[in-house]
């Protein structure tokens, strides 16, 4: 007797747990939206702040950040794949060098992003940069040696890579040996078979990581405070030197060192949603990908 | 005879060297290493930064170094700025040794700076074990709902809903935190502060739990349905099998999840930064404000002088960030890999 009551709170209990979670997740978004609705309108999404952050848009920011993952992508997805490829299709599975790789990639995953703005301010800016103006730049001119959108975009590859490794993985190891082995047995040479064979089956691993990637590289804050992103720009950045706006990094700054924390309350909840709804946007997408590749690999 | 047969196949045989894949192949090979390669250029460059504690450079390097952050600075400001700040560094007594580390008080700017990790040291813990406290037990039982007991229909919602909450930039649940949360905690609790280490860590429970849900649910499925069909058979109810038969056997797995969900939340940064009141104190109350070690290089990294002994000493925090991390996953990896997939091998 006591033990079906216990069952059945153990049942109802993890029941709730589940609830609890599903609700705040409602309430945080319904939170953002509610309370940013005024704001959200066309204007607010194309023009830049005005009166001195308190009124207007968040273009700026939103520009920023689109190019950041752009810049982004173009570094981490390529670095991601290849190696992915290399630890699927090429490595011998007991090497010490897949294991060194395949441990870089576990410690990488797990590195906190302030960590990635650390280095990224002590190898890109004091290092890189600093070295490139020795050489390019005239004697005095600090050109690359600062925060910028090119450092602040490789900080922010280098924390995606993992990502992007571990969801390409998956796909290529979902892709049936029979195809490989039928690919070579009709002579076809192992780059060959890696090209036209099993890179076009997974596609939609490469695509998953890149949305991942992006998803996470759009809502990060950590790794861009010093290594780029501004306060406040008139301008959007038009070339690698020049530092940006950021959706996260505006949140950030207007909620805690704004000049008048309370007047753009509806501001911050506006960007708040704005960014959720991205990022919620980004992963959405990833997962239809994935639930279609599935049932596409079940058939 | 035989020998003239045995060079035809030979040259049949014979592979034809093909530029293009011989590049192709070995680029593949050389790209693979760039993730090995960062974890070096992390640890080289972090540690190198940090090592201007123990072997300060001397000061006509360090010249070099001495520029103001330039954030939305008109560089001429910078230079004039520069000088100033090279002034004040020959005037203060700035060391940061073994008996300044380790001691109470973190006032990293005046006269005698006081770089004390302690307190710092105590925020994190306090705010991470505050999140594992709150999230773990939810997040766990979450997963056992989700893996054991939900029909399928109602799984394939809650577990990508849930996992969805992973895609939150922490930036948000930190917004969250600082104008939702603490004011219904304020309400609630009757506390002075409204920002505390509570707050934090109730807002930090929100990033730990996907984390812990996801890898708690992963070992729990992986659990060999023999194990669960064995109990059943013997005339085990479903949560009897599910709570003395699954549960234990995926330990490890949960065990790695708490792990790597204490990982993430001591070196999460935006949260802690908006929603714990930054301020230094060692004190064991919930609801005092705290600093984290992450907080610390977040918010005083923009202030401070490059080069400078404070400079040396967040990057020295960021290098203990790195190995607390470090050595937690490499604990929880080593821990899954050696007892629950050879458990489930039957080795």
């Amino acid at each position: 007797m006591n033990n079906k009551y216990l069952g059945k709170s153990i049942v109802i209990f993890s029941f709730v747990a589940t609830i609890m979670i599903v609700v705040s997740i409602v309430y945080m978004v319904s939170e953002m939206y509610l309370n940013g609705k005024d704001y959200l309108t066309w204007e607010f999404l194309t023009e830049a702040p005005t009166k001195g952050m308190t009124a207007g848009g968040i273009f700026p920011a939103i520009v920023g950040t689109v190019l950041l993952v752009i810049l982004m992508s173009i570094a981490c997805v390529p670095l991601g794949t290849i190696t992915a490829i290399y630890l699927n299709e090429y490595s011998n599975k007991k090497s010490i060098i897949t294991k060194m790789i395949r441990f870089a990639v576990n410690t990488l995953a797990g590195i906190p992003s302030i960590v990635f703005g650390l280095f990224g301010l002590g190898f890109f800016i004091q290092f890189v940069g600093s070295g490139m103006d020795n050489v390019f730049s005239e004697p005095g001119q600090i050109q690359w040696g600062q925060p910028n959108i090119l450092w602040a975009s490789m900080t922010m590859a280098f924390l995606t890579i993992p990502i992007v490794i571990v969801s390409v993985e998956e796909t290529l190891k979902s892709v049936p040996d029979e195809l490989r082995a039928g690919s070579l047995a009709l002579g076809a040479t192992k780059w060959q078979t890696i090209k036209k064979i099993v890179i076009p089956n997974s596609i939609s691993g490469i695509l998953t990581g890149a949305i991942l990637a992006i998803g996470r590289g759009a809502g990060e804050v950590a790794p861009i405070l010093f290594t780029g992103a501004a306060y406040f720009l008139p301008y959007t950045p038009t070339q690698l030197t020049d530092q940006f706006m950021n959706l996260g990094y505006h949140i950030y700054v207007m909620a805690t060192q704004s000049t008048d924390v309370e007047a753009t309350k509806g501001i911050q909840y506006a960007t708040a949603f704005i960014l959720l709804a991205c990022t919620f946007f980004l992963s959405f997408i990833a997962i239809i990908i994935r639930y279609r590749f599935r049932k596409k690999i079940n058939i | 005879m035989t020998n003239v047969n045995s060079k035809k196949t030979d040259l049949l045989l014979r592979r034809k060297f093909r530029l293009g894949e011989f590049l192709a192949e070995n680029v593949i090979r050389s790209v693979s290493f760039v993730s090995f390669a960062i974890i070096v250029l992390i640890f080289v460059f972090v540690f190198r930064e940090t090592s201007q504690i123990f072997y300060p450079k001397d000061s006509t390097i360090s010249e070099q170094y001495l520029q103001s952050e330039s954030y939305g600075d008109i560089p001429e400001e910078g230079e004039a700025q520069t000088e100033q700040y090279g002034s004040l560094l020959k005037e203060k007594v700035d060391v940061a040794d073994i008996e300044n580390l380790t001691g109470k008080d973190w006032q990293p700017v005046g006269e005698k700076p006081k770089y004390g990790l302690l307190p710092l040291f105590i925020g994190s813990l306090k705010v991470t074990l505050m999140a594992i406290l709150f999230g773990a037990p939810i997040a766990i039982f979450a997963a056992i709902y989700s893996a054991l007991f939900a029909p399928k229909k109602i799984r394939e919602f809650i577990k990508p809903t849930i996992e969805l909450l992973a895609s939150f930039p922490s930036v948000v649940i930190g917004f969250f935190a600082l104008v939702t949360l603490a004011t219904i905690f304020q309400d609630l609790f009757g506390t002075t502060y409204r920002l505390n280490a509570f707050v934090g860590g109730f807002a930090m429970a929100l990033a730990v739990i996907p984390i812990v849900y996801t890898i708690t649910e992963d070992s729990l499925v992986a659990v060999p349905k023999y194990y669960s069909e064995a109990s059943l058979a013997l005339g085990a109810t479903n949560w009897q099998t599910a709570f003395f038969v699954i549960l234990p056997a995926a330990t490890p797995g949960i065990f790695a999840a708490l792990l790597l969900g204490f990982g993430r939340a001591f070196g999460e940064t935006m949260i802690v930064l908006m929603a714990t009141g930054n301020a230094p104190i060692s004190s064991i109350n919930p609801f005092e404000p705290v600093r984290t070690l992450s907080a610390t290089i977040g918010a005083e990294m923009a202030e401070v002088v490059f080069g400078d002994m404070h400079y040396s000493v967040l990057f020295l925090i960021g290098s203990l960030l790195f190995i607390v991390t470090f050595l937690i996953n490499a604990v929880a990896e080593f821990y899954v890999r050696a007892k629950l997939m050879k458990k489930f091998r039957g080795e």
